[in-house]
């Protein structure tokens, strides 16, 4: 080959977790009766709980946003206010609200591209997003405009969409310009029209009649401010829990099972729901005045029962977040500096931030050169685990009567509800009936 | 944008690199109209980086069964990607999916080849396993061959009636 003198130019974006990992589902029934249902989650986060040991801290939020390629910017926000907790610093002020405004982002294209892709092709009759797509080309462009809109702020305040690298313990490298962000404004206009659109498209989707009680779990903004949740609060729950994130292990446990590599948890010992049907049935009361009409409109009530109304509640959400995402841009004023000083020291921190699939934890202890001696992480879809497996045991001994390769598919589409991280959890769901 | 190389996958996943490496070996040694880009996955990102190429070559790991290094290539226009470019759930969206996304939105680059290199490890860590490296060596300079410095959207296909190369 002939190296030719002229230049070309180069676009490089760094790497994510690629989809991985094997999931399976090992269902049990003896003559009608659903004996077990075991739901195996690959877990890259024990993988990364090892390695941290003995890097310095302000690695962490870098290194764990490896973890997912769908949420990196969850991981970066649990590790930040974990760190900052370890050292005893806060960020206020517009650096807190840049945060929020970048988790918003992160909200926006993770939901828009479940909703669309992953979600609406099984109420539709398809059997993926790509088949959906031949029918339903303009629906299928909205959602692929929306991911955009929400990779554009990402790539604004994170300097890219995937594993943004602006973001450091104490805030961010670098401030974007106040030009580049008033810029964002139209843009984010757009995207909430296209957000209504979307709730108004979902909310007239065939629902499945099916009522799941189970405890919900979300962040609960407590004092002055009255926030939908993002990166701050007490744990609440629908069954009384209020509890700080600082005593999360006291009340959550996870446990090893020797069906799977993943632990599972627990919440005093019970199964709990996370994510946006749980912030959503815990904090209605904090949306965007047009998020709650367009979600009365939608006929969600003040609690969502009904797993398969999660893509509603999805919609909902990426309303809020464009709202909340205008907000933040039209009250911007520029800090003196991107970030707050951090400087290490010997203690343990804690930190439990909303990712767009639920509450995902952190704890690090450091040493007094701030090398991290050990570090815990509970992600969204592994506390979801024990609830699923809870909703696929009803829903199987429903549906014995399915040849096994329906039934397959039909367990596939229940997950889906849980919109699980592909990083993190199924993959490829291998259904083992064993029926005797 | 005239002509795009795109290497699609992870390079902390061992061979799932072998995309990126291909992109790597071609940075700056192609002309000026051909960008040379690498991506992690995901559909929505693949359909975004081939908006407005008249001609793109996307290379891709593939886990088969086939033997480690085994090269495939495909003509994207001429139908839809074997099931081995395909994840089995429809959670994870690559190249294929991409492909078909962009077919049904009307989307499709003119011309599309798709070349896929057999990994052997898609592991925790960096760096190809030897068959691979040997693999993506060889699709770097089929790769180059396929972008004609004259004529962007001509090139000369040279595979077996397989894909094989």
């Amino acid at each position: 080959m002939n190296a030719l003198p002229k230049k070309t130019r180069t676009l490089e974006v760094d790497c994510l977790a690629r989809v991985e990992g094997e999931g399976g589902l090992y269902v049990k029934v003896r003559g009608d009766r659903v004996e077990d249902v075991k739901l195996r989650i690959f877990e890259p986060p024990r993988f990364f709980e090892a390695f941290l040991r003995g890097r310095r801290f302000t690695e962490a939020p870098d290194l764990t946003a490896r973890i997912c390629g769908i949420c990196p910017v969850a991981y970066q926000m649990s590790a930040c206010h974990a760190i900052e907790e370890a050292c005893g610093v806060t960020v206020g002020g517009p650096l807190r609200e840049l945060r929020r405004l970048l988790y918003c982002g992160e909200w926006i294209e993770s939901h828009a591209l479940h909703i669309y892709l992953l979600h609406a092709p099984d109420f539709l009759g398809y059997e993926s997003g790509i088949h959906m797509a031949a029918d339903h080309a303009e629906e299928v462009q909205r959602g692929l405009e929306l991911k955009k809109i929400g990779n554009e702020i990402m790539t604004l305040l994170g300097g890219r969409s995937i594993h943004p690298i602006n973001v450091r313990v104490g805030g961010f490298y670098r401030l974007p310009a106040q030009r580049e962000l008033k810029n964002l404004i139209d843009r984010l206009e757009h995207g909430l029209a296209l957000s209504l659109d979307t709730v108004r498209w979902v909310a007239r989707f065939p629902f499945p009649d099916f009522e799941q009680a189970c405890e919900t779990v979300a962040l609960r903004s407590s004092g002055e401010t009255e926030e939908y949740p993002l990166n701050e609060g007490r744990l609440v729950s629908s069954h009384g829990l209020d509890l700080a994130v600082a005593d999360y292990e006291s009340r959550f446990r996870e446990e090893h099972v020797a069906h799977s590599n993943a632990l599972v948890s627990t919440l005093d010992g019970r199964p709990y729901l996370v994510g946006p049907v749980a912030r959503y049935n815990l904090n209605a009361d904090r949306l965007s005045p047009l998020a709650r009409e367009m979600a009365e409109a939608a006929g969600l009530g003040p609690v969502c029962r009904n797993p398969f109304q999660s893509i509603v509640v999805r919609a909902v959400e990426l309303v809020f977040a464009f709202e909340e995402a205008l907000r933040i841009l039209r009250a911007y004023e520029e800090p003196d500096r991107p970030a707050v000083d951090v400087e290490p020291r010997a203690g343990t921190g804690t930190g439990c931030t909303e990712a767009p699939r639920g509450i995902l934890y952190h704890r690090y202890r450091l040493d007094a050169e701030g090398l991290i001696q050990e570090a815990r992480i509970v992600p969204p879809t592994s506390q979801n685990q024990k609830q699923i497996e809870a909703d696929l045991r009803s829903f199987v001994a429903a549906h014995l009567d399915l040849p096994d390769d329906r039934l397959t598919w039909q367990c596939e589409q229940a997950i889906r509800n849980y919109d699980p991280c592909i990083s993190c959890a199924t993959h490829f769901l291998k259904l083992e009936m064993d029926r005797s | 944008m005239a002509a795009l190389i795109l290497g699609v996958g992870n390079p902390l996943r061992r061979d799932d690199g072998a995309g990126a490496a291909v992109a790597g070996r071609l940075a700056g040694r192609l002309p000026g109209h051909v960008t040379v880009a690498a991506v992690p996955g995901g559909a929505a990102e693949i359909l975004a980086a081939l908006q407005g190429a008249a001609q793109a070559i996307l290379v891709d790991a593939t886990s088969s069964g086939a033997p480690p290094g085994t090269v495939r290539r495909f003509d994207a226009a001429a139908g839809p990607l074997p099931a081995s470019f395909a994840r089995a759930s429809s959670h994870g969206l690559g190249v294929a999916e991409a492909v078909e996304l962009a077919r049904a939105l009307g989307q499709l680059p003119p011309h599309l080849v798709v070349y896929g290199i057999e990994g052997e490890d898609f592991g925790m860590g960096e760096g190809l396993t030897p068959a691979v490296v040997a693999a993506m060596e060889r699709v770097a300079e089929a790769v180059a061959r396929d972008i004609d410095a004259a004529n962007p959207v001509h090139y000369d296909v040279v595979h077996g009636e397989d894909g094989g190369l």
